[in-house]
C-alpha cells in the first residue's frame, strides 16, 4: 500500500553540490524507514523521467546523490551545469506528494544463514554480552524484519536497518585480517553481511551461502536499496549444499 | 596481436572509463587515476575515448610487441626506452614487431599510461575492461600484471593500419608521428602541485583555524596511498565539538574526506561508493591529474575556488580533449 502520507514531511529535500558531476538531495538527518521509502519514490521518478546528461544515482541513509555529465546538461541560459541540474530538480521535485511513496510491496528476500560454530565464532561473545542465550540471540536475530537502506561500503554490501535493540553489540577490539564473504556480523547497533573477503572488526554471528556481489549478472548486487530482508537460520550440512547461485 | 609482458612493474593494471552505472550496487567507477592522461594516449593512437590501456605506476613493466604497433605513452615519465633508445611521451609512435619497451628511474610524475591502436581485448566485465582490485574483476583476471602475462590488442581500425606501413622503414625500431597533444593538455607533472578545489558538504563544520590550515598549508602524500585513496599527512584538520554526528553519503573521486584523526584522504578511482566521514572539499576534476601523479612521499597544496569555476575549467577541458579526438581522427601520420 503506498504511504504517501508521509511523503511532504521529508520534502522539499535540501539541495547541494557534490563536486562538478554531482547533486546530494538531502531528506532530513535522521534514519528511518519513512526516509528510505521517499528516498526509494523519488528515485524511482527520477529513473523514470531522466534528464539529458543523467549519469546515475546513489541512495544512502538520508541522501539522494544525482550523478550527471556537465558536457550533456543542457546550459541554454548561460548558468552553470549545478544551476541548471538544481533548477531541473527542484522543478521534477515540486511534482512529487502527487505521485507517493513507492515501498517495496512483494515479499521479503530471505538470507539463509548458518548461525554459529565455524560459521559464526563470535556467536557466544554475543550472547555473553547480550545477557542471552545462543539460541535466543539467533532466534532474535532471525525472527526480525530488516530494511535494505542502500548498497555501499564495497560491492554488493547492504546496510540494513532492524536490528533488534537487544542484540546490538559493539565491535571486536581488533579487527580480524580476513572476513569471509557471505559473513553476517554485528556492529554496535547495526547488522550486515559481508559481500566481499576483507578485513573486518564486526562480531560474526553467522555465514550465508548466498553471494552477495556477483559481477556476471546484470544486477550484480543480490540485494537493492528498499528490499525488506530476513534470514533464515539453516544447517552446516544445507549450507555445504546450498546452489551455487540463484 | 599482443603485448608480452616480462617484468611486470610495480603496480601495473588495465584500465579503461571505468563502470559508471553500478554506484547504488556498490560497485566503485574506477577507471585511470589519471583520466585526462588516459584520454590523451588514446586520442593519439586514433582509439575512441575509454578504450583499454595499461596504467603503469612508478616502476614500469618491461613489454616485448609481437606484431608492428602503434602506441602512445602519456602522464609520468618514468623514463621509457625501445629497445634502449628514450620513446618520446605525448605522442604516437609505431613500432615493429620484436621491439621492447621498458622503463627506468621515475623522473617525474606517478603513473603513465600506455595506449596501443585498437586496444587491450581483454573480456568486459559489468561494461568496462578496466582492473578492479578490490574486486578481483575487470582486466586479467581482476589483478595486477605479472612476468609472463600476454595482453591481447583489438586490430585498429583501417587508417591505423595504413599508418603502421609507415613502421617498416629503415628509421626503425620507432617512428614518432607529427602529432602531438597540446601541452596545456599533457603538461609535465610538477613536484609540488597546487590543485584547485571547492569547498565541501561538511567545510563549515572545521574550525576556522582548520579551515586556514587546509589552504595554506602542505600536505604530503603518504606510503598508505594506492588507487582508492591519496593518504595525506599534515596540520590536524578538526571540526568543531558541535558537529554533527554523520550517516553514510555518496562521495566521489577528488573528495577530500577527514577522519577522526584530522589526516585527510583524498579518494581516487576505486574509492568506495559511500563514506561516513566528513567532506571537506572536492578536488576539481581539471587538477585529478595533477593528484594522480604525486607519488608517495611528494608534496601538495590546495587553492580554493568557487563550483562556477570548477565547472567551467571542466567545460574547457573537455572542449580541449574533444578537439584533439577530432583532429587525430583526421590526421594522416
Amino acid at each position: 500500500m503506498p504511504d504517501s502520507s508521509r511523503l511532504p514531511a521529508a520534502l522539499p529535500p535540501r539541495l547541494y553540490p557534490l563536486g562538478e558531476t554531482a547533486v546530494v538531495l538531502e531528506f532530513g538527518a535522521v534514519i528511518s524507514e519513512a526516509t528510505n521509502a521517499t528516498i526509494q519514490a523519488v528515485a524511482k521518478y527520477l529513473l523514470a523521467h531522466p534528464f539529458e546528461g543523467l549519469v546515475e544515482l546513489v541512495p544512502a541513509f538520508t541522501t539522494l546523490t544525482v550523478f550527471y555529465d556537465p558536457w550533456q546538461v543542457c546550459t541554454a541560459g548561460g548558468g552553470s551545469p549545478f544551476e541548471a541540474v538544481a533548477a531541473h530538480l527542484r522543478n521534477q521535485l515540486a511534482q512529487l506528494p502527487a505521485i507517493g511513496a513507492s515501498r517495496e510491496t512483494g515479499p521479503a528476500v530471505e538470507i539463509p544463514v548458518c548461525y554459529g560454530g565455524e560459521f559464526g565464532p563470535d556467536l557466544a561473545m554475543v550472547a555473553r554480552h547480550c545477557g542471552l542465550s545462543e539460541a535466543d540471540v539467533v532466534a532474535r536475530h532471525a525472527g526480525a524484519e530488516y530494511q535494505v537502506h542502500f548498497i555501499g561500503f564495497a560491492p554488493g554490501f547492504p546496510y540494513l536497518g532492524g536490528l533488534p535493540t537487544e542484540l546490538a553489540t559493539p565491535r571486536r577490539a581488533s579487527p580480524r585480517p580476513q572476513v569471509p564473504a557471505g559473513a553476517v556480523g554485528i556492529a554496535g547497533a547495526q547488522t550486515g553481511i559481508y559481500s566481499l573477503p576483507t578485513p573486518g572488526g564486526w562480531q560474526l554471528i553467522g555465514r550465508t551461502p548466498e553471494r552477495l556481489f556477483r559481477p556476471e549478472a546484470a544486477n550484480p548486487s543480490l540485494l537493492r536499496a528498499g528490499q525488506q530482508l530476513r534470514f533464515m537460520p539453516i544447517t552446516a550440512e544445507q549450507f555445504r549444499h546450498w546452489p551455487a547461485a540463484r | 596481436m599482443s603485448l608480452h609482458i616480462g617484468r611486470p612493474g610495480l603496480l601495473t593494471t588495465i584500465q579503461d572509463a571505468g563502470r559508471p552505472g553500478y554506484r547504488q550496487a556498490g560497485v566503485s567507477v574506477g577507471g585511470p587515476v589519471d583520466p585526462r592522461a588516459l584520454r590523451v594516449a588514446n586520442a593519439l593512437v586514433g582509439n575512441a575515448p575509454g578504450t583499454a590501456a595499461l596504467e603503469i605506476t612508478l616502476l614500469g613493466p618491461t613489454i616485448r610487441f609481437s606484431t608492428d604497433h602503434l602506441l602512445a605513452l602519456t602522464g609520468a615519465d618514468l623514463s621509457a626506452t625501445l629497445n634502449g633508445q628514450p620513446l618520446p611521451l605525448n605522442r604516437a609512435v609505431a613500432v615493429r614487431a620484436g621491439t621492447e619497451l621498458s622503463f627506468g628511474r621515475p623522473k617525474a610524475g606517478c603513473r603513465a599510461y600506455l595506449a596501443v591502436a585498437g586496444g587491450l581485448a581483454v573480456p568486459t566485465v559489468l561494461g568496462s575492461r578496466g582492473t578492479y582490485l578490490a574486486a578481483g574483476i575487470g582486466g586479467l583476471a581482476g589483478r595486477a600484471l605479472r612476468a609472463d602475462d600476454v595482453l591481447p590488442v583489438a586490430a585498429p581500425g583501417a587508417v591505423r593500419q595504413r599508418q603502421l606501413l609507415l613502421a617498416r622503414s629503415p628509421q626503425l625500431p620507432r617512428v614518432a608521428a607529427s602529432w602531438f597533444a597540446d601541452p596545456a593538455l599533457t603538461p609535465r607533472p610538477e613536484v609540488a602541485p597546487l590543485l584547485r578545489a571547492v569547498p565541501g558538504p561538511e567545510y563549515g563544520q572545521f574550525t576556522a583555524a582548520s579551515q586556514r590550515a587546509f589552504w595554506a598549508e602542505e600536505f604530503r602524500v603518504t606510503p598508505a596511498s594506492n588507487r582508492m585513496g591519496s593518504r595525506l599527512a599534515g596540520p590536524a584538520l578538526l571540526r568543531s565539538a558541535y558537529a554533527p554526528e554523520l550517516l553514510s553519503a555518496a562521495v566521489t573521486f577528488g573528495t577530500v574526506q577527514v577522519p577522526p584523526g584530522g589526516q585527510p584522504i583524498v579518494l581516487l578511482a576505486d574509492h568506495q561508493t559511500t563514506g561516513g566521514y566528513p567532506r571537506l572539499a572536492l578536488v576539481a576534476a581539471t587538477d585529478w591529474s595533477r593528484l594522480a601523479q604525486v607519488p608517495p612521499g611528494g608534496v601538495l597544496r590546495f587553492q580554493e575556488i568557487s563550483l562556477p569555476e570548477a565547472q567551467q575549467l571542466y567545460m574547457e577541458q573537455e572542449q580541449q580533449l574533444r578537439q584533439l579526438e577530432r583532429a587525430v581522427a583526421l590526421r594522416p601520420m
